[in-house]
């Protein structure tokens, strides 16, 4: 029986809003609680498509024979508990910070985990029985289950950037419905009474969502985020709040108690700061708008701050601002007289904020003749831009975005090739500054300073000769001249160290008794560091360092994962104490949820296939093929994902703008996987064997040639108009994505045709697989960087093509 | 036969559950004294232990007093009273927390305190670094921005009797004109700058306490000391005893 086309479009709506749920969830999970806990928790609800195997295989005849109210009721249930589950999750006193002591939040966490993977489980319920029932289309069905998922990934980024998170939890449900209402009414499946009785239910439910659920559609964010804590403050409000896949964005005002934000501010400033304006990203991060009306009087406190160093050295003329944000870092380039400022910003929305809903406010600020405001990721824009300026300034003062629980996410603002971008478009004599906040003990700083001294060496220069470091209380500021540091600029550090209690750390010529003056540490840690990861003992510096600072390279572009194992069993024995800061988390959260995950995984599927083997009659049937399905099925789930991982880092450099390029490569991905599948679908007389060798083959020769030529592909696109940069990178993904799509359905056929009994199994096992797969290509990647990701993807493809589950009769045949 | 026997165990395993649950604070009330002598006593050996930023390298035993004395579980809302002589943070409401008694430990004893000495402190949360201090000191003077934080740490703190601690509902930035200058400040929450009108109202030779980190987890401290000559210096300082630097460089 093959599916008709209303079926196929159900699928495909189901697929897509079940992925574009998954996205909506990390979104939400990211506002509520904190991204790394929100990347966790989405991880692990996807073993809900495991689970759901596992179910179908054990219930498959009796839900085999009830099939149209078996989907039906799945699919209502879907849309009750896209929202429903979520709402419910997010009443759950879960705080991660409380981990450590509370045992009860092990049980809350758990309990988000079983909550999130309900609506998972019923999406995967559809597809899973619909292959099942179905398995002389599974390519076709295949192919709408991911081009639909292709549709969503790029679905969910547009309604991200144009209605608020809420809505959007209301629309997907409603579009799930909808796509059930469809199919009633016109596939043959449902008849007479049933079909009436259906489509009532179905309109009886979305009209309760519409009219019950928005009142209690409330995000319930965490007490704990900086955001809700201002809120506390009396007459403190949300003026406006602007969400899209970069993040929620909420300006904030406290009318009766002023806010002060003035990070890396001198300890002996007296100046008094302007009004200023909060702006949160998903209620985090703070950053400030300062009111401006042109008086640069009333932003003395701008140069008076670690990050003001550039400026007093010498006459700045042209200035590149990366990470321009609310424009701080603009007023202070201004208020230094800056002919001509670039300030580059990734997020549109921070833009319009200030260009213009509070542009009176700012005083005009992204709109004054010097500024020249860019909407870009920063590395992008660096690497392609055409002037050279004397200042190029980074500050990263919210404590979020760095270090500890950040570490899992790729960063390629601070890698090697970044530096050398950076470096290169200096002119002579011009400065880098990055300014960060201190972290003890310090590892950003000696990582950064590792890694800025490897770009400088590869380039042939000297970096002893090039860098400045100076800290305040709490922010320290790295200064990279293009040229070596003259006397003139020393003694005019000095003179701005002094008036302002800034420690010297580091400068050509440094001696031990300058350092650590002001603002003491036990020893005078950011001394040490600079002059040895400057010297010839840079290797054994960091080896012995007890946090990984190696430098970050766009193959590893973790900047942030300091985490060494070396050092775990002190941290341990200090846990007492209260040494769980030094731990460096993110790496440790990651290994947990591939722990949790595995366990998960095996407990979820082993337990039942081991009960399900015990039956004489499955066994007797199944018993040769079932562990190679297995391994076949596993060896899938993950390797896909491998792939797409690794390219979506190669390309995110290429096509610059993260959620752009992400929804690209995965979009290109499936949609090309799909038309693969549908294809596979026509080709009867080649062997399913055989087309499985073929693509795998393929897709070796293709990954080789793209991985060993990357420089040159990546330089030819990055010369073309940004247009065509993304359709040569489609182009690249398509014929990957069309072999990648062929393994899936090739061995679902073989085994409709003589073990369908397998088919929910395989179903479960490739689910597990994708759970485990995500985690597992970020520790590789972190540990081995993201060639040999793709090589061990590549060795999975081969490891597929043995075990390929054809039957006793075929595989002689082949 | 098995059903019923299934259903009684669950019935009296539930019941197990529920009385343990409601018997534990009720448990934990009558021995207050005690477990906060043993948490004291542990907190004190913990910081012994791990070098950690004591100079001399223990609590000044008038700190150790203190802390001994003051029931924590006062100020710790209902439904966490039974943690209250656990070493951790506890959430007090509105995003706040009851500081980890290991750190208002350090903290108190960075502070260096002379019974005449006047103590202000930014951030009165649940009142009880007021009242460690309010057992070391004869005046406290205490700000609180939370209108409902500073009018319950008002009650406990009256309730418990440490009437030498003056609190207000207020901005802390400016901190407290009228009673300076201060001998020492502590400042409860991580700010991104020290206000300069909070350096001016500490006296020459005076001490500040700024702890850096989240809610939930300290990074570091910080020790602003006011020379004689009014020069301004700081100390960053771990909580533990941790040396990133190995071997000779």
């Amino acid at each position: 029986m093959h599916p008709g086309a209303g079926y196929l479009l159900t699928i495909a709506v189901i697929s897509g809003a079940t992925l574009a749920y998954e996205v909506l969830l990390l979104r939400l999970f990211s506002m509520i609680q904190w991204h790394h806990f929100a990347f966790m928790i989405i991880s692990l609800a996807l073993l809900g498509y495991g689970v759901s195997g596992v179910f179908l295989a054990l219930a498959r005849q009796g839900v085999s024979r009830y099939f149209p109210a078996v989907i039906m009721t799945n699919l209502l249930l879907l849309a009750l508990a896209m929202p429903l589950c979520f709402l419910l999750a997010q009443s759950l006193p879960f705080n991660p910070a409380e981990l450590l002591w509370d045992p009860w939040q092990l049980v809350y966490w758990l309990v988000v985990y079983l909550i999130l993977a309900v609506p998972f489980f019923f999406a995967a319920n559809i597809i899973g029985l619909s292959l099942y029932q179905f398995r002389q289309g599974i390519p076709t069905l295949y192919a709408s289950d991911l081009l639909g998922a292709a549709l969503g990934s790029v679905g969910i980024i547009a309604l991200l950037f144009s209605i608020s998170v809420e809505q959007i939890l209301l629309l997907l449900p409603c579009l799930v419905l909808l796509a059930g209402l469809l199919l009633v009414s016109q596939s043959s499946l449902w008849a007479g009474r049933h079909k009436l009785g259906w489509q009532m239910t179905l309109l009886v439910t979305a009209a309760a969502m519409l009219f019950l659920l928005p009142p209690s559609l409330q995000l319930n964010v965490s007490s704990y985020k900086s955001m809700s804590q201002m809120l506390t403050v009396p007459k403190t409000g949300v003026l406006q709040r602007e969400s899209s896949p970069l993040g929620v964005l909420s300006v904030v005002e406290s009318s009766q108690v002023p806010l002060r934000y003035a990070p890396g501010l001198s300890i002996l400033s007296d100046a008094e700061l302007p009004e200023q304006l909060a702006v949160f990203t998903d209620a985090e991060a703070m950053t400030a708008i300062s009111r401006f009306d042109g008086d640069f009087e009333k932003l003395g406190f701008l140069g008076q701050t670690s990050s003001a160093l550039p400026y007093q050295l010498k006459r700045i003329e042209d200035v590149l601002v990366l990470e321009a944000g609310a424009g701080s870092d603009v007023l202070q380039a201004l208020m230094f007289e800056a002919a001509a400022i670039d300030a580059v910003e990734e997020n549109p929305q921070m833009i319009d904020l200030i260009q213009d809903d509070y542009a009176e406010f700012a005083g005009e600020l992204y709109s004054l003749p010097q500024v020249n405001v860019h909407q870009s990721e920063a590395r992008a824009f660096a690497s392609k831009a055409e002037r050279q300026y004397d200042l190029i300034t980074m500050s990263f003062l919210s404590a979020a975005g760095v270090g500890g629980l950040y570490s899992m996410s790729e960063n390629y603002l601070f890698t090697v090739e970044a530096m050398r971008d950076y470096f290169q478009h200096l002119k002579p004599g011009g400065y880098i500054s990055i300014t960060q906040q201190t972290t003890l003990p310090p590892r950003v700083m000696p990582k950064l300073i590792a890694t800025v001294s490897t770009a400088l060496k590869s380039l042939g220069r000297t970096p002893s000769q090039n860098l400045i470091l100076i800290r305040s209380w709490q922010t320290t500021t790295l200064l990279v001249k293009n040229g070596a540091v003259s006397d003139q600029e020393i003694s005019r550090l000095k003179q701005f160290s002094q008036q302002y209690n800034f420690d010297l750390a580091y400068y050509p010529g440094i001696s031990a008794d300058e350092v650590n003056r002001y603002h003491q540490l036990q020893q005078p840690y950011f001394y040490q560091a600079a002059t040895a990861l400057l010297s010839a003992q840079s290797g054994k510096f960091i080896d012995d360092y007890k946090f990984n600072i190696q430098p970050a390279t766009d193959n590893q572009p973790y900047f942030s994962q300091f985490f060494k194992w070396e050092t775990l069993p002190e941290i341990l024995s200090l846990l007492d104490a209260g040494s769980l800061f030094l731990l460096e988390s993110g790496y440790l959260l990651l290994l947990a949820a591939l722990i949790q995950a595995l366990v998960a995984s095996l407990l979820l599927l082993l337990l039942p296939l081991w009960l399900w083997r015990r039956r004489r009659r499955d066994r007797e049937k199944a018993q040769p093929l079932h562990k190679r399905v297995l391994a076949y099925f596993f060896a899938l789930g993950l390797a896909f994902l491998f792939v797409e991982i690794a390219f979506i880092q190669k390309f995110v450099l290429i096509l610059h703008h993260p959620v752009y390029a992400v929804t690209t490569v995965i979009a290109g991905f499936l949609l090309a996987a799909g038309t693969g599948s549908y294809l596979f679908g026509r080709i009867r007389h080649i062997h399913p064997q055989h087309q499985v060798l073929a693509a795998v083959l393929l897709m070796i020769i293709l990954s080789v040639v793209y991985m060993s030529s990357y420089g040159t592909i990546s330089a030819f696109l990055l010369a073309q108009s940004d247009l065509l940069r993304y359709l040569f990178a489609i182009l690249m993904i398509l014929p990957l994505g069309f072999c990648m799509g062929l393994p899936f359905p090739a061995a679902m056929s073989m085994l409709g045709r003589e073990h369908d009994e397998m088919i929910p199994w395989a179903w479960g096992i490739n689910g597990f697989a994708s759970v485990i797969s995500p985690i597992l290509a970020t520790l590789i990647a972190m540990e081995f960087g993201f060639r040999v990701l793709l090589s061990v993807a590549l060795v999975l493809y081969l490891l597929a093509v043995w075990l390929f589950p054809a039957d006793s009769a075929s595989r002689q045949s082949v | 036969m098995t059903l019923s026997y299934l259903r009684r165990s669950l019935v009296f395993l539930l019941l197990i559950a529920i009385s343990a649950l409601s018997l534990s604070p009720g448990i934990a009330q009558e021995n207050f004294e005690q477990q906060r002598e043993a948490l004291i006593e542990e907190v004190a050996e913990d910081l012994r232990r791990s070098e950690a930023i004591l100079e001399p390298t223990e609590l000044d035993p008038r700190v150790l007093r203190a802390m001994k004395t003051v029931p924590r579980h006062e100020y710790v809302p209902e439904k966490h009273k039974h943690q209250a002589y656990r070493n951790r943070p506890l959430p007090i409401g509105y995003g706040q927390t009851i500081s980890q008694p290991a750190i208002v430990a350090l903290m108190t004893n960075l502070l260096e305190l002379e019974p005449s000495d006047k103590v202000l402190e930014i951030g009165t949360g649940s009142g009880y670094q007021a009242a460690v201090l309010a057992e070391l000191v004869d005046q406290v003077f205490s700000i609180e921005i939370v209108p409902e934080l500073a009018e319950r740490a008002a009650r406990d703190l009256k309730r418990t009797g440490y009437n030498n601690v003056t609190t207000r509902q207020g901005d802390g930035y400016y901190g407290w004109e009228e009673q300076a200058p201060f001998d020492a400040i502590i400042v409860t929450a991580a700010a991104d700058h020290i206000p300069p009108r909070l350096l001016k109202q500490l006296k020459p030779g005076g001490r500040m306490v700024i702890p850096v980190g989240s809610r939930f987890m300290v990074q570091h401290l910080v020790l602003v000391k006011k020379t004689e000559d009014s020069d301004i210096l700081t100390e960053q300082l771990l909580p533990v005893q941790f040396v990133p630097l190995t071997g000779e460089h």
